[in-house]
């Protein structure tokens, strides 16, 4: 077998100890020897966003990324943004508009918004749109998640444009 | 119309499948982990066409970590077929036998400890190919003369038909004038955000195959599979899983079930091959149609549709799977909205050394509605009359429904004007022309852009064989299963997978509907295949109508045995219990009433408290089939009502073109839907403004290009270019809601009209734009270079 690294990193608040091959990707010791499948894979080529997760309190790609560079670091993934049972207000918010519809993309969608919204707890909808437009969605054309952002945000939602 | 009032259909309620999705806690194929599960990789060809000389594995299966090897040869052995649904000889296994036919194709695959050391070994299998000759244009390649890609064809034509209904020949001799346009659709890709994959567990003493796989047709085709994997179909058991979107792609998925079914029938462990974002784009069921048209439309001087002729050559690539389906479902829908007493419909469907085609949303109508309303363009430019005039000018009235088509396609009802009008005024088309004229004094360039489209619903299986001589299958229903629990809890058994909408909330919202209560009560569940009733899954924009139906029927059963036991109860008929606000009732009668859990409990556990002859438990199934399906007549000149719920849109997109770049950015885009009775409107609106997006990828950005020797220009998101939230505008979205006649609640489907209409909306508001220069599109995706030469040239011109 290849020859693997002891590293260790905390996810969600729970520390790992891990011995891991050098060229594992992130989402791949995340997904597999953590069993953190709500993190998903998209395209593997860091294209999509569909991985994000937050290392260090930036978002990443967990697929452009080895998870020995991850070694000593903070990591939040999906699993770990509700506090408790329960959602997220930001989650709530992606409900309440409609930011989803497979799901798929959504958790990386969800550390987009987390980012942003710890940064620039005000942003307005171009600033919205620019941070949101890292990551690929195939099915909702972005409306809802946009909406839900600026839900979570505490500002009024942009009009629905439902009539 | 006489309005309805309802307590939930209609409703914004909360979507009973968020939860588990936004915290991460939905089960996707991916997701599947078995004991002792090993991971998949595939080698695939580097040729468009070529020989298979021969494979050496050994050094792939020396490698630590390795349990299986497979090539075609373990292909024929292992495997049947895969599922084809065509009637001509194309024969296609999950790995290549003996031959390569386009650059992607499957050519062996690996089990290993994990993906990395499977991947590792695929570089270690040695193949020795000898080229074949390659041809990508359809063109060359119907020749006679052209090399064929499957012996067992006269030629590549693998298909050539032409339909004719009423009298074209006629109605083109009386025309006043045929405008004729050339246009080309190149083929697009639905690439959900989760790849298609499998996970297959065999177990050799009792044939058992089980298989966790995002296909969408668990029970429909599922046994289909049976015959791929060669095991008994009662053997086989496919679990449902929650599918990262699927657009059409993910209907069968043979080729990553036979992949994974013959590794772990090898490796004698379980296997999962999901594929990575590259094998999607280069070999899955992803492709869309690719098509030449050549079309005709005759009209009067003053503007009247007589007749359209349509000549399309479809580039299906290397294997025929899914047939002409696509075809049948743009025959639905030929003549639009508009009132035309004839067509012709023409098609060559031939073989090329690419992928395949699978079926994307809008699956062939997307393309004919291009056709259609590039053709209504042409014709108001060549008449001198607004593009707005002519349309309405041709409607089908909204009295005339239910309305036959030419061929015989039935349209349920609708109201077109009505369509029209409420997306005229959401624009403000008249101010919208005084934007584009003060626009252009300052030289810039902007256009208006309209199109309609039908949005045919709830396919009927007969447009799969009224092609040919011989009949074929007639069924295509939906099922669930429904219980009333000792609390008082409703659950509702699904027998098709989540495929990335809202059947749940669907479900949920229809039984509330029906007993009066809450849709957040209601937990919804999925079923196997082997548990299954029929059910033919997500596609042609049908669960909405079909799980609506099933829902309904299932409640019937279940009120029919509460009443019964509620009458017994209070000594009353059972034809005057009624049921609301979350009981039974005796009716007028409201202090007699049982809340639905005293009924549960007394149902299971209360077996003396019953009407004689009652079997305990409250449980009920319903399949219900296609609401209206009629047979083709024998000679094929009425193909009867197959594609019969018949939504309607119209949109009206506002873009600024600048010549020089070829950059078109959205001002505005409205959008009026009219999809029947809305069940969830926040749903259906997502529907759309996601088709929309589709849509505006397929008319600027999106396009699965090969080179003339027929290798993948797009093999990554880098080069195959999805909108991303930059891309697209606010959207504006309206409704109109004309019920239909023949379904549950008068709900039509939805699904697929925003990607149907806004590439031909597109088109038209950047032909618009140019037309200060006289550019004519007839060709997506716009991308920046086709811009740029269709504005060189017509300024050349």
């Amino acid at each position: 077998m290849a020859q693997t690294t002891q590293i260790s990193f905390t996810v969600n608040g729970i520390r790992h100890e891990l011995s891991v091959e050098p060229r594992w990707l992130l989402v791949d010791v995340i997904r597999e020897q953590l069993g953190l499948t709500g993190t998903h894979i998209g395209c593997e080529h860091g294209v999509c966003g569909t991985c994000t997760v937050m290392v260090n309190g930036e978002t990443a790609r967990s697929c452009l990324m080895l998870a020995v560079s991850a070694d000593g670091a903070e990591i939040l993934t999906v699993e770990g943004l509700a506090a408790g049972e329960g959602l997220h207000p930001l989650q709530e918010a992606f409900r309440e508009a409609q930011g989803l519809q497979c799901g798929f993309c959504t958790p990386g969608m969800l550390m987009l918004a987390h980012e942003l919204l710890r940064d620039n707890p005000a942003p307005t909808e171009q600033d919205i749109r620019e941070a949101m437009a890292a990551n690929l969605c195939r099915c909702t054309g972005y409306q809802g998640i946009l909406q839900a952002v600026a839900l979570a945000a505490g500002r009024p939602a942009t009009p629905a444009g439902t009539r | 119309m006489a309005t309805v009032e309802r307590q939930w259909i209609g409703k914004d309620v909360p979507r009973l499948e968020d939860p588990k999705l936004l915290a991460g806690r939905a089960t996707y194929t991916d997701d599947v982990r078995l004991p002792g599960m090993l991971h998949a990789a595939v080698l695939r060809s580097p040729h468009p066409h070529a020989r298979i000389k021969r494979i050496d594995t050994s050094r792939a299966r020396a490698l630590a970590g390795v349990f299986a090897v497979v090539t075609g040869e373990d292909a024929k052995e292992l495997t049947n077929p895969l599922p084809a649904f065509c009637a001509e000889p194309v024969v296609q296994y999950a790995l290549a036998v003996d031959r390569v036919r386009f650059v992607g194709e499957a050519v062996a695959a690996v089990a290993a400890v994990d993906r990395y050391t499977a991947e590792d070994a695929t570089a270690l299998i040695d193949v020795e190919y000898e080229p074949l000759p390659v041809v990508t244009d359809p063109f060359e390649a119907m020749k006679p003369t052209t090399a064929k890609l499957h012996d067992p064809l006269p030629s590549n034509l693998a298909f050539e038909k032409t339909l004719t209904f009423g009298d074209v020949a006629g109605d083109f001799a009386s025309a006043d004038r045929v405008v004729r346009r050339k246009l080309r659709w190149h083929r697009a890709s639905a690439q959900p955000l989760e790849t298609a994959g499998a996970v297959c567990r065999y177990d050799p003493v009792s044939q058992r195959m089980d298989v966790w796989s995002n296909t969408n047709m668990i029970n429909f085709v599922g046994w289909l599979i049976a015959g791929t994997l060669k095991v008994p179909a009662s053997k086989l058991n496919i679990h449902p899983m929650y599918v990262g979107g699927s657009f059409g792609s993910k209907h069968v998925l043979g080729k990553v079930i036979g992949i994974a079914g013959m590794l772990a029938k090898r490796a004698g462990r379980p296997v999962k091959f999901m594929e990575d974002r590259v094998d999607n784009l280069l070999a899955s069921e992803n492709l869309a149609c690719d098509r030449f048209y050549d079309a005709e439309l005759a009209v009067t001087r003053d503007g009247i549709f007589k007749s359209i002729r349509i000549h399309v050559v479809d580039d299906y690539g290397a294997y025929f799977q899914f047939g002409h389906g696509t075809h049948g479902n743009a025959l639905a829908q030929v003549t639009g909205p508009y009132r035309m007493a004839s067509f012709e419909y023409t098609v060559q469907c031939v073989l090329t050394n690419k992928c395949q085609q699978g079926v994307f949303r809008g699956a062939g109508s997307d393309a004919g509605n291009f056709c259609l309303e590039r053709l209504v363009d042409g014709a108001a430019q060549e008449l001198g009359m607004d593009p707005v005039e002519i349309r309405r000018r041709n409607f089908i009235a909204p009295d005339r429904f239910p309305f036959k088509t030419p061929c015989g396609n039935i349209y349920d009802s609708g109201n077109y004007p009505a369509v029209l009008d409420k997306a005229l005024e959401m624009a403000d088309l008249a101010g919208l022309r005084r934007l584009q004229a003060d626009a252009r004094k300052q030289g810039r360039y902007i256009g208006v852009g309209i199109a309609t489209a039908q949005q045919r619903s709830v396919y009927g299986p007969t447009e799969f064989w009224f092609w040919y001589d011989s009949p074929g299958l007639t069924s295509a229903p939906e099922s669930v299963g429904l219980s009333l629990g000792p609390t008082g809890e409703f659950i509702v058994t699904m027998f098709s997978p989540f495929w990335g909408n809202s059947p749940e909330t669907v479900v949920a919202q229809t039984l509330a509907e029906e007993f009066g209560i809450d849709p957040a009560q209601v937990t919804v569940t999925y079923e196997d295949s082997q548990h299954g009733l029929p059910g033919a899954g997500p596609g042609g924009s049908r669960m909405t109508v079909m799980l609506t139906g099933a829902v309904v029927g299932a409640a019937r059963k279940l009120k029919d045995k509460l009443a019964k036991i509620a009458a017994h109860h209070f000594e009353a008929a059972p034809e005057d219990i009624v049921f609301a606000n979350g009981r039974a009732a005796v009716r007028g009668a409201p202090d007699k009433s049982l809340p639905y859990n005293e009924l549960g409990l007394k149902a299971y556990w209360f077996k003396l408290d019953l009407p004689a002859g009652t079997e305990s438990g409250l449980e009920a199934r319903h399949t219900y089939d296609h609401p209206y399906l009629t047979k083709p007549s024998a000679d094929r000149k009425d193909l009867g009502a197959f594609y019969p719920m018949m939504g309607h849109g119209v949109h009206v997109p506002v873009v600024e073109v600048e010549p020089e770049t070829g950059r078109v950015r959205f001002l505005r885009y409205v959008a009026v839907h009219d999809v029947g009775t809305i069940v969830n409107p926040k749903s259906l609106r997502g529907q759309i403004t996601g088709g929309i997006t589709q849509g505006i990828g397929m008319a600027l950005y999106e396009e699965s290009a090969y080179d003339g020797d027929g290798q993948p220009l797009t093999g990554s998101f880098m080069d195959y270019l999805l909108p991303t939230a930059m891309e697209v505008p606010a959207f504006e979205i309206g409704h109109v809601e004309t019920p239909s006649p023949f379904t549950e609640y008068g709900v039509k489907g939805g699904g697929e009209g925003g990607r149907m209409i806004a590439p031909a909306a597109i088109a038209s508001a950047v032909e618009d734009a140019l037309a200060p220069l006289g550019v004519r599109v007839s060709e997506l995706p716009l991308t920046p270079e086709r811009i740029v030469a269709l504005a060189d040239a017509a300024r050349a011109r």
